[in-house]
């Protein structure tokens, strides 16, 4: 089959390129993507790509496979390629470090901002803040994300201001801790998302459900917390 | 918190919530002049100036008018913002919308009062 590989060295290379690779899967087998990328760094060791657990749950080789984001090791070949050719590219919109490893620091800034961590400032109890059932059960379809950037990258709200919209990754998180009944800074945060940029620049398009590897609904978080936004200032 | 001070409300929320309900306005005024037309083939001048004498007529259009505006300034001050880069080039765009719109309104009162 037929790998197109986006190249950049920033060292070496004035412009990013398309490498074309001929590459024979051996036995014909259906495997994963980040298995075909090595097999092509075997043929070309120059090649750069971040991965880890090779099992979906670190979220290092998010990337753009035929169009669309997601995590190489867990796509298999049958998923993504078509007429017997596969593109990859570094996912989109973010500044490209070499080859399809990019620079995250604009996404963790959004991150970041949400204050991704418990704020409570009742006084702390001898045993664990406990949480009923109900409780925890608001938690899921939330705690799960990976952080690997597949939903903000293939959101075009994001493309264009990533430096002010949250975007889908850094909202779901938000909601997850709006929606944790063991946070007591409600308030502050809904007070750091009634600009119209932070939450009000999703238009609602869906991209983010349709490429998060780990089937989450970023859409639906942005809805639940622009009702909140709504409860507290009507 | 992101600071804008050329939106429309300043406040998101308010932004989001202002282009819904003008939404539903824009909706019903374009249903109704399509039902009233529909319904009134044979339409003539006397009938047509007759509509707008009314003065359910002339809130009800002057309510369009106003949603129309506001409508059209949270779009284009979000496309603005998505799409031109430069700030210089970006508040231009924005206050030929704004100049546009603040025009239309004192038109459209014009036209609606000068029947």
């Amino acid at each position: 089959m037929l790998v197109s590989v986006y190249r950049y060295n920033p060292e070496v290379d004035d412009a990013p390129y398309m490498q074309d690779i001929h590459i024979d899967i051996p036995g014909g087998k259906d495997i994963m993507v980040l298995d075909l990328l090595q097999l092509l760094k075997e043929k070309d060791p120059t090649l750069v790509y971040r991965r880890s657990c090779r099992e979906g749950v670190c979220g290092s080789d998010g990337m753009n496979m035929n169009g669309k984001n997601g995590l190489a090791c867990i796509t298999p070949l049958s998923e993504v390629v078509e007429g017997d050719k596969l593109v990859l590219r570094p996912l989109p919109g973010l500044p490209v470090i070499r080859d399809l490893v990019i620079d995250m620091s604009q996404f963790y800034k959004q991150y970041e901002k949400i204050k991704p961590y418990l704020i409570n400032d009742t006084p702390a109890p001898a045993i664990e803040r406990l949480q009923s059932p109900e409780e925890r059960a608001e938690l899921d379809g939330l705690y799960e994300c990976i952080l690997c950037a597949c939903c903000s990258t293939a959101c075009p709200s994001f493309w264009w201001n990533p430096d002010k919209f949250v975007g889908p990754s850094g909202l779901l998180q938000a909601y997850r801790f709006l929606a944790d009944s063991r946070d007591t800074a409600t308030r502050e945060r809904l007070a750091e998302l009634d600009d119209p940029f932070s939450v009000f620049r999703c238009h609602g398009i869906m991209n983010c459900v349709s490429v998060c590897p780990k089937g989450l609904n970023p859409t639906k978080a942005i809805g639940k917390i622009r009702n909140m936004l709504i409860q507290q200032a009507t | 918190m992101v600071t804008t001070i050329t939106s429309f409300g300043r406040s998101g929320l308010y932004d989001w919530m202002v282009q819904r309900i003008t939404a539903v306005v824009l909706l019903s005024y374009t249903v109704f002049m399509i039902g009233y037309l529909l319904f009134n083939p044979d339409l003539d001048y006397n009938q047509w100036k007759g509509l707008f004498e009314g003065t359910l007529m002339r809130i009800f259009s002057l309510l369009a008018l106003l949603s129309l505006v506001a409508h059209a300034w949270i779009g284009m001050w979000s496309v603005s913002t998505d799409y031109i880069k430069a700030t210089g080039a970006r508040f231009l765009f924005q206050s030929v919308c704004g100049l546009l719109a603040f025009i239309y309104v004192v038109w459209g009162i014009q036209i609606l009062w000068g029947i």
